[in-house]
């Protein structure tokens, strides 16, 4: 074992990488979840984006067209849970399941002929000046541009949710539905909107993956990104930055595990690929005990189904 | 006749909707002039509610028509009635508790305001109407009272030319209700019209220029309030005249049933109220009225009675046994009953049928054969039993709870709460929301078991209830209790100075 | 436009219909799909559906495997089903499934190669203990710390995978096994093995169990006050506690015993079907079981019932994969699709649609 193998700016580049697929799904969860939905099939739509982007990314040779086709297609899929459980007033947690079980369904069926293809490159952009930087450039500075995107995406939307009216809209909807619709607000449409965004994303997401991260399609590839992805949103408290936060450190574990892995640790690999779900676990047991009674952050009517009265 | 009309400001015609089964407007005709405080009366359960929520645009009718300002009115939504000049005021606050009162403001208009024009204009409301608020605190650590300014003040931003206000006076301490008063009134003489739900009589000839009378969804008619009495304009709503429920005589009352003492209980919510200082005792037959406002502690002080909440800082003995640690199953063994608040999803279960609901309360584990297996048929027809002898209007033991009226799903859980034979019966709010004949046979089936030796302790934001039926009072405000008194030595100005505690 | 308006009482005949509706609207859209999958949709229907039961040359060989099939799948989906009734979403059973099979069959591998009879009771007990174990974790979290017992679950199915790999490449594989991934079979050491208890058809004592246990839960659920609980706290937790029951309690112990369901159908199957621990031991019983609790209504018979149909799209997909190169992952796609509509369906039971005449 050589520690000294791993360098410590690549591990942090990596992880950046590592992280993204998870940082563009938590993210759109996060919206979903402020609206009051709570939308569990984001493994579902992640594997749909992989493959659709996989897909697409091959067949036109631009990962960036493939990537678009990825969220459509996780911005698709959402839209069977948004019809399912606004319309149809479904339980939420049985539907996010139902859509997670199709969509693995779907991704395989989809990607079979597409097994073991390589990927189209996607072209990393340094930034000017920066990424000459020693060490900090490597970092941070020499990514693609969907890493770029994902960290202004924890921006916008935390000047979305917390500056600007139409954020301040969401957040209503999602704290009491009743006084929401009472206000004159279309329940129904915001949700719609937002599950919808949230299926983008993830679809994004799991574009990411098979494009970049990986990059090739395998069946079932995701690997329970969806379900850290909002274990995520749980662990940030619904908060951009925190899951920011909390998505590089989980990141972090991923790669350092990898890495400890590929430089032959004497730790059994099973073991270190727990490592990542273990930590989850951990996470999501330290945020709840150190959380105020009473579950602050979480919004008023997650989960539950809004009828309106006509 | 040409002058009425110009001075209309609001009109609707021949109004109808129906939920289900249920025509909850029939026929409704109203006029609104412009400047006047116009009351629209009624029992719950009368049609009022549904009527506003069409002029609000919340609802759109089956069939009528409106005008507003001599122009067709048909709003499709809440958005569409604000912009034509109508607000409204809601009785259970459309605020959200997690949101600062300035979000909570600025998610109700229609535009976007900039942040330092919203607060140059509510503060010249909050001066000129005596409506004061702080804007940056969150609506959940706010009183009702506070609450229903911030309701106002977004309303008022608008400039709406019709106001509604739904029971506005249901969650203030009599203070409030005055300064309420006073800010109606000056609204009406600058020439806001009022639309004023409710179903307090007094308020309505102290306040309104005209009311309109609505029973079973339809209207009975209009007349001028301050030239009747409040009894006959009670009348007249209720379509009867009302027996009156007697307070408990006076009979057994050196027993001790109940001993309540409280230090601090702090809330499990975040904007929950911490109990302090709390002293009570209950003898048999005798009703113990604990009145106040929502919000003061009732939930809380309810949770601790029941037994949901369990805290090393409280003492409760009954009748000589310390059972404060006791949960609510062990209590009702040993002869209590409760009835708390919230009908659905707390004393009874929408999704359960009445079978299944009269099994959530069974103390003496009645319905129950050996080794825990249900006894249908004991279940059966004490759930029959209830049905019959409180009157509760039902298709039968396997309708849904959720299928039931708020009155007579009260009568249903009073009923389940007393067949239990309790010595001690512990009620908050059992008839809100009821209608009148119901809430009178409410309060005589609990009068009546107080007769019988059982003590009760009746905890309600009606005042006129507690005062009509208790023996004793004492009053919530932030969560400490009053000295219980004798009903009978209590002044109403001294009520108001104990409750006015709250807006300080 | 349409009005909902809330039925008085929910109608039995919608719930049944909503099950039977589902399969047929299923086969009516999984047909389109299999036809651009280039596969005779009606063929292809026919020989999930139909062939299995009725067709001479399959039918010996898959009506047997539709309950050995289903044994697991019923097994899980009555313990999920109980937790589901009560809010509590078990959605890990895949990795109390695996737990259950690696703590009995670790159990009964130390032994080898002892022969006695006390040994197969002890490590089907060991099995539901493992698998009651695993699910204990989610469950003390929840009740403890108010941890999400959803996420929590799921997570510990990819650790009890990895377990799984680490016993079949490690603690577990077959000394005389020439290297290969793999536990012993226990098949072949009589003390463990989970033989066939009709000779010929492979039908084990899980099958058997799951049948008992579908009429154990049904008395559980409508005869029984521990059912009626249940079923309070998952209307209502409020309504729960103010009847003096104790939601964490229930929680615990519908979180417990789903896990021990599992348990016991992955012990039953290593034993028996499966006969060896191995990387690929699992297949995805413990997540089609959720659909099949759903499809049973969380009604122990129901599920019965459910479990069957499923088993037959499991039987019946595989022939298609056998005769008609029908790929393996477009039944999951059928399940999905079934699980959306039946979901879906609810709204007639709950509600009357009322068409909105405009005037």
């Amino acid at each position: 074992m050589d520690l000294s193998e791993i360098n410590f700016a690549v591990l942090v580049a990596s992880l950046i990488v590592a992280s993204t697929p998870l940082v563009l799904a938590a993210l759109g969860e996060l919206i979903v979840e402020k609206s009051g939905v709570l939308n569990l099939g984001v493994e579902g739509m992640m594997i749909i984006g992989a493959v659709a982007g996989f897909i697409v990314g091959v067949e036109t040779g631009s990962a960036y067209i493939g990537m678009m086709a990825a969220a459509m297609a996780g911005a698709l899929l959402s839209l069977l849970f948004a019809f399912i459980i606004l319309i149809m007033q479904a339980n939420q947690v049985a539907s996010g399941l139902a859509l997670t079980i199709f969509g693995l369904g779907i991704a395989a069926l989809m990607g079979h002929p597409y097994t073991g293809i390589k990927s189209p490159q996607i072209s990393t952009i340094s930034i000017p000046f920066i990424s000459e930087i020693p060490v900090l450039g490597t970092m941070f500075f020499q990514h693609d541009l969907i890493v770029y995107l994902s960290l202004i995406s924890v921006l916008v939307i935390w000047y979305f949710l917390n500056r600007m009216r139409a954020g301040l809209i969401v957040r209503s909807v999602g704290e009491d539905h009743d006084v929401a619709h009472s206000l004159g607000y279309r329940v129904v449409t915001i949700r719609f909107l937002a599950i919808t965004f949230g299926g983008a994303m993830a679809g994004v997401g799991g574009g990411y993956l098979s494009l970049v991260r990986v990059p090739q399609w395998t069946e079932g590839m995701t690997a329970g990104a969806g379900w850290i992805a909002l274990a995520l949103v749980v662990f940030s408290g619904w908060r951009p930055f925190r899951l920011l936060i909390g998505a590089y450190i989980f990141g972090g574990i991923t790669i350092l595990q990898l890495n400890l892995q590929a430089i032959g640790v004497n730790i059994n690999i099973a073991l270190l690929s727990m490592a990542p779900y273990l930590a989850t676990i951990l996470a999501l047991v330290v945020i709840s005990m150190s959380r105020f009674r009473g579950n602050r952050g979480a919004p008023g009517c997650l989960g539950r189904s809004f009828v309106k009265i006509t | 006749m040409n002058n009425k009309i110009e001075n209309t400001l609001f009109q609707c015609r021949a109004i109808n909707k129906e939920f289900g089964n249920v025509r909850a407007n029939n026929d409704i005709s109203i006029n609104v002039r412009s400047s006047q405080i116009h009351a629209l009366l009624g029992e719950n359960g009368a049609g009022k509610s549904t009527l506003v929520k069409i002029i609000y645009g919340l609802l759109q009718p089956d069939s009528g028509s409106m005008t507003f300002l001599n122009e067709e009115y048909s709003p499709k939504s809440p958005k569409d009635a604000r912009a034509l000049g109508v607000g409204m005021v809601f009785q259970h606050f459309s605020l959200f508790e997690p949101l600062t009162a300035f979000e909570n403001i600025l998610v109700g208009l229609d535009k976007e305001l900039g942040e330092k024009e919203l607060h140059a204009s509510v503060i010249m409301l909050s001066e000129s109407y005596g409506l004061e608020v702080n804007l940056s605190s969150f609506i959940g650590d706010l009183s009702a009272g506070e609450r229903q300014r911030v309701e106002i003040i977004r309303a008022l931003i608008q400039k709406p030319k019709l106001l509604i206000m739904d029971e506005p006076t249901s969650v203030l301490t009599p203070f409030e209700c005055e300064s309420l008063f006073k800010t109606l009134k000056k609204l009406a003489s600058e020439g806001t019209s009022i639309l004023y739900i409710s179903h307090k009589l007094k308020e309505i000839a102290d306040l309104c220029d005209t009311a309109s009378v609505l029973r079973k969804g339809a209207i009975v008619g209009e007349y001028d309030p301050k030239k009747m009495t409040p009894r006959e304009l009670g009348e007249i709503m209720v379509g009867q005249s009302l027996f009156e429920p007697k307070r408990p005589v006076a009979a057994n009352r050196s027993n001790k049933v109940l001993s309540v003492k409280i230090n601090e209980v702090k809330p499990d919510t975040q904007f929950g109220v911490t109990l302090k200082n709390i002293d009570l005792a209950v003898y048999q037959s005798e009703i113990l009225g604990i009145g106040g406002v929502a919000g003061n502690g009732q939930e809380e002080l309810m949770q601790v009675l029941t037994g949901e909440k369990k805290d090393r800082n409280v003492s409760i003995k009954y009748m000589d046994n310390d059972i404060e640690m006791l949960n609510p199953r062990e209590r009702r063994e040993i002869g209590l009953a409760f009835a708390p608040e919230e009908r659905l999803g707390h004393a009874a279960v929408g999704n359960l049928n009445l079978l299944e609901n009269s099994l959530i309360t069974d103390p003496k584990k009645r319905f129950q054969m050996k080794m825990g297996f249900i006894d249908f048929s004991e279940l059966n027809e004490y759930t029959n039993e209830i049905i019959e002898k409180f009157n509760v209007k039902t298709t039968g033991v396997s309708a849904l709870a959720s299928s039931l009226s708020g009155g007579n799903l009260q009568k249903f859980v009073v009923g389940r709460e007393i067949g239990q034979k309790p010595s001690l019966f512990i009620v908050n709010q059992p008839t809100w929301g009821v209608d009148a004949l119901s809430a009178a046979n409410i309060r005589q089936a609990i009068v009546d078991i107080a007769n019988t030796g059982a003590a009760i302790i009746l905890i309600s934001q009606d005042l006129d209830e507690i005062l009509e039926i208790s023996n004793k009072v004492a009053f919530l405000t932030n969560g400490n209790l009053s000295i219980p008194t004798n009903t009978m030595d209590i002044k109403t100005d001294e009520i108001g100075a104990i409750m006015g505690g709250i807006s300080d | 436009m349409f009005k909902l308006i809330p039925r008085e009482n929910v109608s039995p005949v919608l719930s049944l219909l909503g099950p039977l509706f589902s399969v047929g609207l299923t086969m009516i859209v999984g047909g389109i799909l299999f036809y651009f999958l280039g596969v005779d949709p009606f063929a292809a229907i026919k020989m999930i559906f139909w062939d299995p039961l009725m067709s001479e040359t399959f039918s010996t060989y898959s009506i047997p495997q539709i309950f050995i099939k289903g044994a697991p799948l019923i097994l899980i989906a009555l313990g999920l089903s109980v937790g589901f009734k009560a809010n509590v979403w078990n959605i890990g059973a895949e990795g109390q499934y695996i737990m259950g099979a690696i703590f009995g069959a670790s159990f009964a591998l130390s032994l080898y190669p002892l022969e006695s009879i006390v040994i197969f009771p002890a490590m089907i007990l060991i099995g539901v203990i493992g698998g009651c174990l695993w699910s204990m974790i989610p469950a003390f979290l929840k009740v403890k710390f108010q941890v999400n017992e959803i996420l929590v679950s799921l997570m510990l199915v990819y650790v009890a995978e990895q377990i799984l790999a680490l016993a079949s490449l490690g603690f577990l594989r077959n000394p005389d096994g020439a290297g290969f991934p793999g536990s012993r079979n226990l098949n072949q050491y009589t003390s463990a093995s989970n033989a066939e208890i009709i000779a010929g058809t492979g039908i084990h004592l899980g099958v058997l169990l799951s049948l008992l246990m579908v009429i154990f839960f049904y008395v559980l659920l409508f005869r029984h006050s521990l059912g009626f609980k249940i079923k309070l706290l998952g209307n209502s937790p409020k309504a729960s506690g103010f009847s003096g029951d104790n939601p964490n309690k229930l929680i615990f112990l519908c979180l417990t015993l789903s896990g021990s369901l599992a348990g016991l159908a992955g012990i039953m199957e290593v034993a028996g079907p499966a006969g060896q621990i191995n990387i690929d031991f699992n297949v995805g019983y413990g997540f089609t079981a959720i659909i099949v609790a759903f499809l049973g209504r969380l009604n122990p018979i129901g599920i019965f019932f459910a479990g069957i149909v499923m088993a037959l799209t499991y039987v019946g997909g595989e022939l298609t994969q056998f005769m008609l190169n029908l790929p393996a992952a477009a039944i999951q796609v059928f399940q999905g699709m079934l699980l959306f509509f039946l979901l879906s369906f609810d709204l007639f039971v709950h509600y009357k649609i009322k068409l909105k005449g405009n005037k």
